[in-house]
């Protein structure tokens, strides 16, 4: 009986359903605490606490953006690559240089923006020998009247905004150890969020909140160990049984091998200060070679929410248990409210690098949905049950062989390239990539400061023209894509959303472009002096002018075989990424230029 | 004819001694000493003074020395940094840029000292001659040690020919510039 009752209940639910497709479900909208009066300044580079890099200045629109032009540049003096973010605060740019990560502060308030003054941390030069990919930073963050930043050889910087004057520096980090710092830290009240890089090193990954005033530790949460590491306690709630047990963080490893186990945290940190959670990545377990970690490996490859004064995880859901091909779980999760079912739910939708867009319950850490938005032949989605991804055997790595046509690669589907959602169109603007791999594990021993890997890789385009690079407008709420551009190269930067339906973003050759929001259609472009890999911002003058930002100079992972000078006959290069870029190498050169447009 | 045979066969087995080799290396504190220089440039007109012992050419000579520094180029995860000669976080091997000189004197030196821009220094770290032995290896990348005595660099992810069948690579002394000198400090 009760068997029957369920049965019609699931007719009725099938019979329901293409009435509900068809109604028209309202698309996703920005948390109240990310929307409302915009300033014009762009004081951190994710702009806003649910991190939708979306500006409300609309001077600068669909109609106009043809006549878009340069208002003045900058040379960062280095050239590699360069993936931060100009900051604007008040009168003031701030724009923060790959290693040796010198920030330097221009005067936007007298004509060609004039250096105001530089200040040089003067990071250990030998800390440039374990950055797994290019030295790059991803930005500086502004709050309480100071710049706050990373350097490649583990220091947090706190520099008076005004002066330029050092207001604390601290260590947090040992480069013999493998460690370095690449990521933005986030401001959150009194307290500065950082994390750690190195996950092919064998760095034991941790979150860490500094006292903004003097750089002291607050919290210091690890991605592997005992609960107490981990800050794990009596509130933490996470979703899925897979998630539930004592100690996961060192039974779901071989013996002590969480003590080299990875789970970094090098992406962007988001934040509800309606729920005082913050949000961010963990990275791959380390090694990539699968075999020699059986288990589940937690707390890698997965999202926290944690409580942001005392760092005590609330939730973590896993994107990729034992994760077999660097799929750090590092991406960006920008908080979105949705109607999901009749209900509001506050979420956050992450595109991982497993090739899935998830949204997901940002309350209680329940997956709503994961779509594909990337070819992908390893696994079959996400269990919606049990939340676990459900793994194709037939991709496995196998031990000294070579498996062939793996999609998606170790950058995975999209790497640390961060999309912006648009409060107008209610659309995830992605940057990723159309990469496939061949793949081989191999036996690697640990040894502290040197590569923890034991896999080796070589990448080539998806099936298809042979692009590797798109830029994906994607429909959150129904889990698809609203229209795509494609790019030659993989987009390995970021994107910015504007009011002015505009969305920008650079391409690896050099070209930074304003494409429509609702259409894709390409608007205005520009070519830089090298290729873009950087992260698009936009800001209101001192003279009420609408400007757009942005810094060219090609590295990173992708573009290591330019910033690096490797070898493109060994295709294994740069972790296996130079088999397919070796055209980079005609298609641009190194660069580090700030370039900054207006209208005329 | 009987003593003809004996004098062919010993004859063959002499043709078989392709080369020598100590079968105890040196103590892990024994270090050589070869004196270079870093660049062509010495004032005078003779050049830099140098000291090569001639102990290179026991090593870039020798095909069981560059097998063992293939296979420890492995095992201390030299491949991590410089994958199969292409560079990653390392720098090439295999093309003819030789930041710090491309002679196995230099190479060991790098290996031994470590270099400002990210090269560890191993020294202490591994015995003399497995020094010696990485740095034939290296050298074998660009196939600039005689062909006979060369591993292959590890291509079996590509389908096509071994590299290690085209012609040898010219090294250009000094290369590029580094990457300090690029940045401001």
């Amino acid at each position: 009986m009760k068997k029957a009752k369920a049965a019609s209940i699931a007719a009725i639910a099938i019979l329901l359903c293409p009435v509900a497709l068809h109604a028209q479900t309202p698309p996703a909208k920005a948390p109240a605490f990310a929307t409302g009066q915009d300033d014009g300044q762009w004081t951190t580079p994710a702009r806003n606490f649910a991190s939708t890099r979306y500006s409300e200045l609309a001077e600068i629109n669909a109609d106009n953006v043809k006549n878009l032009q340069v208002a003045f540049t900058f040379s960062t003096g280095v050239n590699r690559g360069q993936e931060a973010s100009p900051l604007v605060v008040g009168g003031t740019m701030y724009v923060l240089s790959p290693y040796p990560n010198i920030l330097y502060a221009l005067d936007l308030t007298k004509p060609g923006a004039p250096l105001k003054w530089s200040y040089k941390p003067k990071p250990e030069a030998a800390s440039q020998g374990v950055a797994c990919c290019d030295v790059v930073n991803r930005g500086p963050t502004f709050g309480q009247g100071r710049v706050f930043f990373t350097t490649l050889d583990d220091h947090a910087v706190a520099v008076d905004a005004e002066t330029g004057k050092e207001a604390w520096k601290v260590k947090l980090g040992d480069i013999n150890l493998g460690e370095t710092m690449t990521a933005a830290p986030l401001v959150v009240k009194d307290k500065v969020i950082v994390g750690i890089s190195g996950g092919e090193f064998g760095v034991r990954g941790w979150l860490q909140a500094l006292d903004a005033a003097t750089g002291r530790s607050v919290w210091k949460a690890y991605s592997t160990g005992p609960d107490s590491d981990v800050k794990i306690g009596p509130n933490f709630k996470p979703f899925y049984d897979s998630d539930k047990g004592k100690d996961l963080g060192v039974s779901t490893w071989p013996p002590d091998a969480w003590k080299q186990g990875g789970g970094t945290t090098w992406g962007f940190t988001s934040y509800d200060p309606d729920l005082n959670l913050i949000y961010y990545g963990t990275g791959n377990p380390g090694p990539w070679n699968s075999m020699q970690r059986p288990g589940d490996n937690k707390w890698t490859a997965g999202i926290f929410a944690r409580d942001a004064d005392t760092g005590e995880a609330r939730w973590f859901y896993q994107t990729t248990p034992h994760d077999l091909f660097d799929w750090d779980g590092i991406n960006e999760s920008v908080l979105v409210d949705v109607e999901w079912k009749g209900q509001t739910r506050k979420a956050l939708v992450h595109p991982d690098r497993n090739g899935l867009v998830y949204l997901i319950d940002r309350t209680s850490g329940e997956v709503l949905s994961a779509s594909f938005y990337h070819p992908v032949n390893t696994h079959h989605g996400v269990d919606l049950k049990t939340g676990r991804l459900m793994d194709d055997s037939s991709k496995a790595p196998v031990l000294d062989k070579v498996v062939r046509d793996i999609c998606p690669t170790a950058p995975g589907a999209k790497d640390w390239s961060p999309s912006s959602f648009s409060h107008k169109t209610g659309l995830l603007y992605i940057p990723h990539n159309n990469l496939c791999m061949d793949w081989e594990n191999s036996q690697v021993s640990y040894i502290a400061g040197t590569p923890y890997i034991g896999a080796e890789a070589r990448m080539f385009p998806a099936p298809g023209d042979g692009h590797m690079g798109e830029l994906s407008a994607w429909d959150i709420v129904n889990g698809k894509e609203a229209w795509t551009v494609n790019e030659q190269f993989p987009v390995w930067g970021g994107t910015l959303a504007t009011a002015g339906d505009l969305v920008f973003y650079g391409n690896m050759q050099g070209w930074f472009k304003a494409v429509d929001a609702r259409s894709g259609a390409l608007l205005w472009q520009f070519k830089a002096d090298s290729g873009i890999i950087g992260q698009p911002t936009t800001y209101k003058g001192p003279d009420g002018k609408q400007y757009v930002a942005i810094l060219a100079g090609v590295g990173g992972w992708a573009g290591a075989i330019v910033a690096g000078d490797l070898d493109p006959r060994d295709g294994t290069a740069a972790m296996g990424f130079v088999n397919a870029m070796r055209e980079l190498k005609n298609a641009t050169t190194k660069g580090g230029t700030l370039y900054v447009f207006r209208l005329p | 004819m009987r003593t003809l045979a004996i004098a062919l066969v010993l004859l063959s087995l002499a043709a078989c001694q392709r080369e020598e080799r100590a079968l105890r290396g040196d103590p892990m504190a024994d270090e050589s000493r070869e004196k270079i220089a870093l660049t062509s440039l010495s004032p005078g007109d003779s050049g830099p003074i140098e000291v090569r012992t001639g102990r290179g050419e026991e090593y870039t000579g020798n095909a069981y020395h560059q097998s063992e520094g293939k296979k420890l180029f492995k095992q201390m995860n030299c491949n991590g940094c410089h994958a199969n000669g292409g560079g990653g976080m390392g720098v090439p091997l295999m093309d003819d840029t030789w930041i710090y000189g491309g002679r196995i004197e230099n190479v060991v030196q790098t290996i031994r000292e470590g270099r400002p821009n990210g090269m560890p220094s191993f020294r202490g770290k591994l015995p003399d001659e497995q020094i010696w032995q990485l740095a034939a290896y290296v050298l074998s990348m660009s196939r600039a040690v005689p062909q006979d005595v060369a591993p292959s660099r590890d291509d079996d992810m590509h389908p096509r020919p071994a590299e290690s069948r085209q012609p040898a690579v010219t090294g250009v002394q000094g290369g590029t510039v580094p990457p300090s000198g690029e940045a401001p400090q």
